[in-house]
C-alpha cells in the first residue's frame, strides 16, 4: 500500500516498530505518529459524521482532524504525539 | 503580585520573556510545544540533522538567535513546554500539561498566541490529501517529509510561494501553483511593499526560481473540487473561467494567516474589525496593551505582519507591560520599535492588496461542500439557516446549525463562515459578527 507522505530528507534516523491495525510496521524515530501512519497509509481516520477517510489537515495541532486511538483505547492527536516504540495504533479498518 | 504569563515561545513570546527577564522578573512561558520557537522557527524532534538553514531559508539567522537566547533562560524563566492554556477567567488561568490539569493565579498575561492558515471550503476539502499550506511546510520542516508525490499549492500569499519554493527544492514535484490573486495585484501593492525591500526581493526570487524550473504558475484561479476518496485530483477555473483539470494526490491550500484569538476572547479582551485583515481582532493601543486590565498582546495573534515584526511586538508589549508595573522604560527605544512596527504594518498592508482574499469563492460551491470540517455542516445547511432560520449573526448561525462548535472550535471555518454568511446576506463582513471563543480551546481529557 503507498503512503500519502513521502520522504525527501532525514531518512537517516534509528529504526522504530510500531503496529498499525495489527500489521507489524516500522517508522523512525522522531516520527509523529501522523507521519508514521501517513507514510503508509493515506488516512488516519474517519469521520464520526460518515463523510469518509481524513487524514489531519493542520499539523500544528489546531484543527483537531487527525485523532487517533491506540488498542488499549488511549486517544491522542497526531500530529503532535511522536510514535514510540512498540505503539499499537488503530486506525479506520 | 503574580508573576507575568506569557502564552506562546514564537518569536513574539521569546521576545517578551527576554525582554521581562532582563527587567529582573521571573515571567511564566507557557507553550503548547515541546521546544521554543513557535510554527515559523519549529524544531525538529531530537534525531534530525538538517541545519538551520536548510530549515528557515533566508530566516535562518533569526530563528537560531532567538532559539539560543531562549535557551540559555533557563530557570531564570518558569517554563512550561508541552503545555495548553484551555482557558482564562478573571482570576484563574487554565493548564493541561504533561503532569495533567493544573490552574495559576492570574499575573499580567502576554498573549503571543500566532496565527493559522486562512482557509475557504472547496468541494472535497476534507478529502486525504488536502493539507493546509502551513501543515504541508510543518510536513517538511519538523518531519522532512513532502504531503504527497505530486502536489498542488492552491490559494494566495506570500506562504504560498514560499513553501511550493521549499518542496521543489527539497526535491518534491509541485505539480502547479494555483493563485487566486491576479498578477496585476501584486504591483499594485508594490509602492506598500518597498516598506520592506529585502522580503519583497526575495518574493520575487521564489517566484522566478519556480518559472525557472518549470513549476506551472496559474494566477486568477477559483478551485472548483477535489477528487478521489483520497486526492487524485483537483478542478479549477483559470481566469477565463474554463475548467482546468490538474492530477495530484496532495493539496496545499491557503489563503493568508489568521489570528488565533480565542485566548484574547477569554481574558476579556474588546475586539474590533479590521477591514484589510477581513477579522475582528483584539483591541490594543501600538504597544500592544489591551483595555481590559493586565492583558498584552504582540505577533501574529494581535495582527498578523510576520516573525520579525512579531520580535519586535514582543518587546514592545513586554515594555508596555513593565511600564504599567511602575519600571522605568527607555523612552527612544520604545520610539525606535513603534517605527519599526510602522513600517511591518505598512508591508503587511501591501500583502493584503497583493493577495486579496477572493470574496466570491463559496458563491458558486454546490450545496453538499462541507464548511465545518469537525460537526460536517455543509455549505448548503448554512444557507438554509440564513435563508429560512432567519439566523441574525454567525452565532445565531452557529447556535441553529452549529459551524465552529466541534473541536477545532471554529478555527478552520470561523472565518469562512462570517464570510460566507456576509456574502449571503448581502452585509459588509464586519455586520456578520465573530464566532465568540468557548473554553476549552482544545479538547482536554476527563478528569
Amino acid at each position: 500500500m503507498t503512503g500519502q507522505f513521502v520522504r525527501v530528507a532525514e531518512s537517516g534516523r534509528p529504526e522504530i516498530g510500531f503496529t498499525l491495525d495489527g500489521e507489524a510496521l516500522t517508522a523512525l524515530a522522531g516520527d509523529t505518529v501522523l507521519t508514521a501512519v501517513l507514510m503508509q497509509r493515506r488516512a488516519v481516520r474517519r469521520s464520526e459524521f460518515g463523510d469518509g477517510p481524513r487524514a489531519g489537515f493542520c499539523l500544528m495541532g489546531a484543527c483537531q482532524d487527525c485523532w487517533i486511538s491506540d488498542e488499549g483505547g488511549r486517544r491522542f492527536r497526531a500530529c503532535s504525539t511522536l510514535v514510540t516504540e512498540g505503539m499499537a495504533l488503530v486506525t479506520l479498518r | 503580585m503574580s508573576a507575568p504569563i506569557v502564552v506562546g515561545a514564537g518569536p513574539a513570546g521569546i521576545s517578551a520573556a527576554l525582554t521581562l527577564v532582563e527587567a529582573g522578573l521571573r515571567p511564566l512561558v507557557i507553550d503548547e510545544a515541546a521546544r521554543a520557537g513557535g510554527q515559523i522557527f519549529r524544531r525538529p524532534p531530537p534525531g534530525f540533522v538538517r541545519p538551520p538553514a536548510k530549515l528557515y531559508g533566508a530566516d535562518a539567522g533569526a530563528g537560531v538567535r532567538l532559539h539560543k537566547a531562549f535557551d540559555a533562560l533557563g530557570d531564570r524563566i518558569d517554563y512550561r513546554p508541552d503545555t495548553l492554556v484551555w482557558s482564562i477567567e478573571p482570576e484563574t488561568i487554565h493548564l493541561q500539561g504533561p503532569a495533567g490539569r493544573d490552574r495559576l493565579d492570574r499575573g499580567p498575561l502576554l498573549l503571543a498566541t500566532g496565527a493559522t492558515d486562512r482557509l475557504l471550503p472547496v468541494e472535497g476539502w476534507t478529502k486525504p490529501g488536502v493539507f493546509s499550506l502551513g501543515g504541508s511546510q510543518v510536513a517538511l520542516k519538523a518531519q522532512g517529509c513532502a504531503i504527497g508525490r505530486r502536489v498542488v499549492f492552491c490559494g494566495t500569499g506570500p506562504l504560498l510561494y514560499l513553501v511550493a519554493y521549499q518542496y521543489a527544492k527539497a526535491g518534491a514535484k509541485v505539480a502547479a501553483v494555483l493563485d487566486t490573486s491576479k498578477f496585476a495585484d501584486s504591483v499594485r501593492a508594490l509602492p506598500l511593499l518597498a516598506a520592506d525591500p529585502a522580503k519583497l526581493v526575495r518574493g520575487v526570487y521564489y517566484l522566478a526560481w519556480l518559472r525557472a524550473h518549470g513549476v506551472p504558475i496559474h494566477y486568477g484561479v477559483r478551485p472548483v473540487s477535489v477528487h478521489g476518496e483520497a486526492v487524485t485530483g483537483l478542478t479549477w477555473r483559470d481566469a477565463g473561467r474554463r475548467l482546468n483539470e490538474t492530477s495530484c494526490d496532495a493539496v496545499a491550500m491557503g489563503y493568508g494567516l489568521r489570528s488565533e484569538t480565542q485566548l484574547a476572547d477569554l481574558a476579556g479582551v474588546p475586539f474590533r474589525f479590521d477591514a484589510g485583515r477581513r477579522q475582528y481582532l483584539p483591541e490594543t493601543d501600538q504597544d500592544g496593551r489591551s483595555p481590559a486590565a493586565a492583558v498584552y498582546l504582540a505577533g501574529d495573534g494581535a495582527a498578523v505582519r510576520g516573525a520579525a515584526a512579531a520580535e519586535t511586538a514582543g518587546r514592545l508589549a513586554a515594555l508596555a507591560l513593565l511600564a504599567d508595573l511602575g519600571h522605568r522604560v527607555d523612552t527612544a527605544e520604545r520610539d525606535a520599535l513603534r517605527a519599526r512596527m510602522n513600517r511591518f504594518e505598512r508591508f503587511a498592508r501591501g500583502l493584503d492588496v497583493a493577495f486579496p482574499f477572493p470574496v466570491d469563492l463559496l458563491d458558486g460551491a454546490a450545496d453538499d461542500t462541507l464548511l465545518c470540517r469537525c460537526e460536517a455542516v455543509t455549505v448548503g445547511t448554512m444557507r438554509h439557516a440564513v435563508a429560512d432560520l432567519g439566523a441574525e449573526e454567525v452565532n445565531r448561525a452557529k447556535a441553529f446549525v452549529r459551524p465552529g462548535m466541534g473541536r477545532c472550535q471554529g478555527r478552520m471555518c470561523g472565518l469562512a463562515a462570517s464570510e460566507l454568511y456576509a456574502r449571503l446576506r448581502g452585509l459588509p463582513l464586519d455586520q456578520a459578527g465573530r464566532l465568540r471563543g468557548q473554553a476549552p480551546v482544545k479538547p482536554i481529557p476527563m478528569a
